[in-house]
């Protein structure tokens, strides 16, 4: 169930998305593919929003935009990022699109035919509670929770072990 | 709303993450592509989430930790061309081809 | 497994172990023959053991069997084919039982006798182990239930006989006796087993005691039966030599003395007698077997009595009376008369080899078996003298030894048969008898004079012979005069012991005819006193060597020129054309075959390697190689070190599984 304000915000994310994704892999300028980066991310949060997974959204706002990405800012200062106009591109685009087309294609072709019919129904009340994301979190997912904050210090451990200077 | 154009559209975006690791020369353009893998997947699994309504969360908890592990990645996978940069004084991926014939 | 019907009192009797008799030689043999060396000149001893065991064993199981208890019979079946069963058994009655202390006793005087006649032999130990084996298959034939058994012990002694013979076979001539005497009842072997075949099919068993029972039931007549009866009859001819298979037996006394005495004198030449009065009651309802039986046993018993009045070799003319008896023998029970016929193997055992172990000391004295080397030997060997005296005097049948007893039944039955079943074969039979024991005296009073009597023709110094050959005379001679009595008219035991159901005894309640055992001693003394005008005092000193009867004197000489017939008729054909035919099948045609198929094995060999080895396989062999190398070599290229090609690759491939996955 959709209504006719949904389908046009969703059009309109989906065009954002779409240009931010491009521009993130064709930008001559690397900083302009990160921010480039930013918008696709927060289109996606818009999406979010828009399925009524209001928690995930908020998240992903927090931890992609802004970690992540302050990240590989941080990255391409440190590693003198070419700022020119310098091409940015490899030898193999040719086949990289062709690759790119032909799974586009065939995954999207496959999809389409499993779930025709199927519709997602946009106006329930609430949408999905936080109450309801922390419950399964905390009951039937706790161990897998763990062992993602584990996995984080274990990262955080690696990073900085891979990085420091000795 | 049909749920298969938010498939596409997941589709969509994940082709142009290969692209985009396929064929950037500069490696932290590389991870950026794959943040953009990464994000069509969660696309994917919040979409499942909303179709089943109130027995998909599960979907949405999939999509927290799948954002959990891509931050850590991303920090690791920097670590990685931070060193490299140090050795090489270069991120071009082109450049990295040592183990060949 | 084993089924003995034994004897009603409780516990075990002596006749339960009687295949122990048979064992023992054998053991004996084994033990000789493997412990040779060490023995050396002491292998005598276990042979007289065991034989000589073997013999107190016999006498107290016939003791047994005598006084009442059952016959044993015990059998096991080893091989069984659809309606074909055969058996391993044994079967003791009185007829067994007589057998084995015949065979025990005659072979346990010789393993005495032979301790001093083979002195110093260089083949001593194989000679005990011969006789060993001998005596184990002699009564292993006897003791056997089924015709096919009593065919191994059949062929058994065959062979200890040809061992046995060609003992001395540096010398040609030895080895060739023993090769005819082997061949030549082989030749009556093949009809025995045909025979045996030819019963089964007729009565549907091997079984000696079954088919006796069939055949007094009257399954077993017709056609087949009579054939059966008379293949058999052919084993009996060879192994009896019986005309015409006579012919090995004169040759055989090629081997050593004691030898003919226990082989060819008083144990298996008798085995064809022995098989006929096996299977007696199959024989008697048999048309016209018998009757073959008699006119065969008829003729051989005159030609050989005939033969032996012209042998210069005295061991030969010991040999063709022995032929002549042993037709006496078959003649009996050509006519019906079993007792007396197995009455007289009995008592013929005892005086044949004992006039057999006498030859041997005479000649083990005078060092030639030629009579014409011998003469006066009273004189020097006195023992011997007696003994081969009383012998003779039993072998031409004079009152009261043995040969009288057994010889003059005979002669009754064969005269009750004729007179009183009116049949012309018992005629023929009773002519021939009595011809014969005119005969067999007068060669034997011939024998006598030319060896013990008149002047000393040889050279060297005879002496009498060591106690080891003369003490064995002695018991012999006993014998002859002893065992005489056993059948004696009336109150002798014989006839109670052997017989057949449904013969009604004559002769031995109450002699026939009391004329007929005068006629009969009359005859032989008549004889007697012929051959002493003959041949000693050489009075009606006829020239036989030329004229008129000249033609008669060379026939008896070439022995009817039997054996040339046999020579040029027989053996040279097969030995000359056909085996130089079948020399030339084989060099070219069989050889030709075998070797024709190696070159082109060896051919087919080569063309392989060549061809298909080195071309194919090992062109693809190196090609594979090679294939991999041009390949590894062209592959290489996809490694660039390039991660991103790499990650296309692995894209693609992603794409195409998703492709395979989703739509199929």
């Amino acid at each position: 169930m959709a209504t006719i304000g949904h389908q046009i915000v969703f059009w309109i994310i989906a065009v954002v998305m779409t240009v931010a994704a491009v521009a993130v892999v064709t930008a001559r300028n690397v900083v302009h593919a990160a921010l480039y980066l930013v918008g696709a991310l927060m289109s996606a949060a818009a999406l979010y929003i828009l399925l009524l997974a209001q928690f995930v959204a908020w998240v992903q706002v927090l931890v992609y935009v802004g970690a992540i990405v302050v990240l590989m800012l941080f990255g391409l200062m440190l590693t003198n990022a070419p700022i020119g106009r310098a091409s940015l591109d490899n030898n193999q685009r040719f086949l990289a699109a062709v690759t790119a087309g032909v799974l586009f294609l065939v995954t999207s072709f496959i999809m389409v035919r499993a779930f025709e019919g199927q519709s997602i129904d946009l106006v329930r009340e609430q949408g999905t509670l936080t109450e309801s994301v922390g419950e399964v979190i905390f009951s039937a997912y706790v161990l897998p929770f763990e062992v993602v904050s584990v996995l984080l210090l274990a990262a955080l451990v690696g990073a900085i072990v891979i990085a420091k200077r000795d | 709303m049909p749920v298969s154009y938010f498939l596409v559209l997941s589709a969509l975006l994940f082709s142009i993450g290969v692209y985009g690791v396929l064929a950037r020369q500069n490696a932290v353009l590389v991870l950026l592509s794959i943040e953009l893998m990464l994000n069509a997947v969660n696309i994917n699994l919040v979409a499942f989430s909303a179709l089943l309504g109130q027995t998909g969360v599960p979907g949405q908890v999939f999509a927290l930790f799948v954002i959990a592990v891509a931050a850590a990645e991303v920090g690791i996978g920097l670590a990685i061309v931070i060193l490299i940069f140090r050795n090489r004084q270069s991120v071009d991926v082109e450049e990295m081809s040592l183990m060949k014939w | 497994m084993i089924l003995a019907q034994s004897s009603a009192t409780a516990g075990r009797a002596a006749t339960d172990f009687m295949w122990l008799v048979t064992l023992l030689p054998f053991l004996s043999a084994v033990i000789i023959g493997f412990g040779g060396k060490r023995l050396g000149g002491r292998a005598h001893i276990a042979g007289i053991a065991a034989v000589g065991g073997g013999l107190v064993l016999s006498l107290v199981g016939f003791y047994q069997l005598a006084a009442g208890n059952a016959t044993v019979e015990a059998s096991w079946v080893w091989f069984e084919l659809d309606s074909i069963e055969l058996e391993f058994g044994m079967n003791y009655d009185f007829l067994t039982g007589v057998m084995f202390v015949v065979v025990t006793t005659i072979s346990t005087l010789v393993h005495i006798y032979s301790v001093g006649y083979m002195h110093g032999d260089k083949r001593y130990t194989w000679f005990y182990t011969a006789l060993s084996l001998f005596t184990g298959s002699m009564l292993f034939l006897v003791i056997a239930n089924n015709l096919m058994q009593m065919f191994v012990g059949w062929e058994l002694v065959g062979v200890c006989s040809y061992f046995l013979i060609g003992h001395y076979w540096e010398e040609t001539d030895n080895s060739s006796a023993a090769i005819k005497a082997f061949i030549v009842t082989r030749v009556g072997d093949v009809g025995f087993l045909f025979g045996i075949f030819a019963l089964f099919i007729a009565g549907g068993t091997f079984n000696i005691p079954e088919l006796n029972l069939l055949a007094e039931e009257g399954e077993l007549t017709g056609t087949i039966a009579t054939v059966g009866a008379l293949l058999l009859f052919c084993g009996a001819v060879g192994k009896s030599a019986q005309v015409p298979l006579h012919v090995w037996l004169p040759d055989a006394m090629a081997g050593p003395t004691p030898v003919s005495a226990l082989i060819h004198a008083a144990t298996m030449v008798v085995a064809g007698v022995y098989l006929v009065a096996r299977m007696f009651i199959v024989f008697e309802h048999a048309p016209a077997a018998l009757n073959v039986v008699a006119i065969v046993a008829s003729i051989t018993m005159l030609i050989a009595a005939a033969l032996a009045l012209v042998q210069d070799d005295i061991k030969r003319v010991l040999a063709y009376s022995t032929v002549s008896q042993l037709a006496y023998m078959m003649a009996a029970l050509g006519v019906g008369a079993y007792t007396a016929g197995v009455f007289h193997l009995f008592t013929h055992a005892f005086f044949k080899a004992l006039l057999f172990l006498g030859a041997g000391s005479i000649i083990h004295a005078v060092h030639s078996n030629n009579m014409s080397d011998m003469g006066g030997l009273r004189k020097f060997m006195p023992t011997t003298f007696m003994t081969f005296i009383v012998g003779s005097l039993a072998l031409a049948g004079i009152f009261p030894l043995a040969g009288f007893f057994s010889k003059d039944e005979i002669i009754g039955e064969a005269l009750r048969a004729a007179s009183d079943e009116r049949q012309i074969v018992a005629w023929i039979v009773l002519i021939s008898a009595l011809i014969t024991a005119f005969l067999t005296a007068l060669y034997m009073t011939r024998a006598c004079v030319k060896t013990f009597f008149g002047a000393y023709r040889g050279h060297g110094h005879p002496h009498e012979s060591p106690r080891t050959m003369t003490v064995p005379l002695q018991i012999l001679a006993v014998g002859s005069v002893a065992v005489g009595f056993l059948g004696f008219p009336v109150v002798g035991p014989f006839p109670d012991w052997i017989n057949v159901p449904g013969e009604v005894h004559h002769g031995f309640s109450a002699f026939y005819n009391l004329a007929l055992p005068a006629i009969s001693v009359a005859v032989a003394l008549a004889a007697i006193w012929l051959g002493f005008q003959l041949f000693y005092f050489e009075r009606f000193k006829v020239d036989i060597r030329s004229g008129r009867f000249a033609w008669f004197y060379r026939l008896l000489e070439n022995k009817y020129y039997i054996d040339d017939i046999y020579l040029d008729g027989i053996v040279r054909p097969i030995q000359y054309p056909i085996a130089r035919a079948t020399n030339w099948i084989n060099q070219n045609v069989i050889d030709g075959v075998v070797n024709g198929t190696a070159w082109g094995t060896v051919a087919a060999g080569k063309g392989v390697y060549g061809v298909i080895d080195q071309r194919v396989v090992d062109f693809a062999v190196n090609g594979a190689a090679g294939l991999t190398g041009f390949s590894g070599g062209i592959l290489r290229y996809i490694q660039t070190g390039n991660v991103q090609r790499y990650a296309a690759f692995l894209f693609v491939a992603v794409a195409a599984f998703v492709a395979l996955f989703g739509l199929f």
